[in-house]
């Protein structure tokens, strides 16, 4: 059982992800985790003003329920399931990450450079954090799904418009990582 | 009841994206370098299985667990909606390092500067509903 609190590789982590889109199937729903975003504006009262937010939230309280398992599954598998978190992830990516400043590479789930609360302090993080949330936010309601609901879902069922939304996903990630990241670190 | 189902299978992927590293900034850092096969792994597997899957249930005509006829909606045929939204939804991926899921996942494990990832996603999920009308579907 040792190998429960390594990182679990690739070959494991997939097929779990395919039996939870298939458990959800089976249940009559749909795996998407960004149309919670939506569901938690209209439960803040956006659709009093906005057409959009207009629409019966407590019919997805079952996705809710996702959301709050998922949160709880992130503090079972960082405190419980994990004894070292630091990612190891390739040493030439750490020598990129490092000459761009990102010394916790190797070192760290996620980068201090950005992920802690001195880095917050200091208002760049804070700002890229918060745009790269509304780029988020904005991008999966707009391309009308995120990771799970387009890369997986909607590519399991062969939709066309989730090629297209997945081919957009990884331009814009390598327009950010390639040409931008230069220019903001 | 049926909530239990739905918080247990919650709380198994948050922990399948913490454990597998999905929810780890660097490991979409080196999946959009190019350097490891890891996430590649990870999608393309469960991208596989999905598609038999689907087609499994398609050609044998199963039914959910309530024994309702399981229905795949089909995605409105458009461009311009999925690749626009696509690369802002990439360009937000890469530089926050975390998707939907993990950002739930990453609260959970206790990382809370994820909380202004969060913040921003529901702030950008309020400007496309504000804005929806102007934009080209």
């Amino acid at each position: 059982m040792e190998w429960i609190f390594e990182p679990w590789p690739w070959y494991v982590a997939g097929p779990l992800i395919a039996l939870i889109m298939f458990i959800l199937i089976f249940a009559g729903k749909d795996f998407g985790m960004s149309s919670n975003l939506r569901t938690m504006c209209s439960m803040c009262g956006a659709g009093k003003n906005i057409e959009f937010f207009k629409f019966d939230w407590k019919s997805q309280r079952w996705n809710l329920m996702v959301v709050l398992g998922a949160i709880i599954g992130g503090f079972i598998g960082a405190n419980v399931l994990t004894e070292d978190p630091s990612v190891a992830i390739n040493p030439d990516t750490i020598a990129i990450l490092e000459d761009l400043g990102f010394n916790s590479a190797g070192e760290a789930y996620l980068p201090t450079e950005l992920y802690s609360w001195e880095a917050i302090g200091g208002i760049k993080a804070l700002v890229i954090l918060l745009i790269g949330g509304i780029l988020i936010g904005f991008g999966a309601r707009y391309g009308g799904g995120c990771t799970s609901g387009h890369a997986i879902s909607g590519l399991s069922n062969l939709q066309l418009p989730s090629l297209i939304a997945v081919i957009g996903f990884f331009v814009g990630g390598l327009i950010m990582i390639h040409l931008l990241f230069p220019l903001i670190f | 009841m049926r909530s239990l189902i739905y918080l247990f299978v919650g709380i198994f992927f948050g922990i399948v994206m913490f454990k597998s590293e999905a929810a780890s900034w660097f490991r979409i850092y080196e999946m959009f370098q190019f350097q490891s096969f890891h996430m590649y792994g990870i999608i393309g597997s469960a991208l596989i299985l999905g598609i038999i899957g689907v087609q499994v249930i398609k050609r044998k005509k199963l039914k959910s667990i309530d024994g309702k006829p399981i229905v795949f909606n089909d995605k409105d045929v458009s461009f311009s909606r999925y690749a626009f939204g696509g690369l802002s939804f990439g360009l937000g991926w890469a530089l926050a390092g975390a998707c939907p899921g993990p950002v739930f996942t990453l609260i959970g494990a206790g990382y809370l500067p994820i909380l202004v990832v969060f913040v921003g996603a529901l702030i950008g999920t309020y400007i496309y509903g504000l804005l929806r009308n102007k934009l080209p579907h």
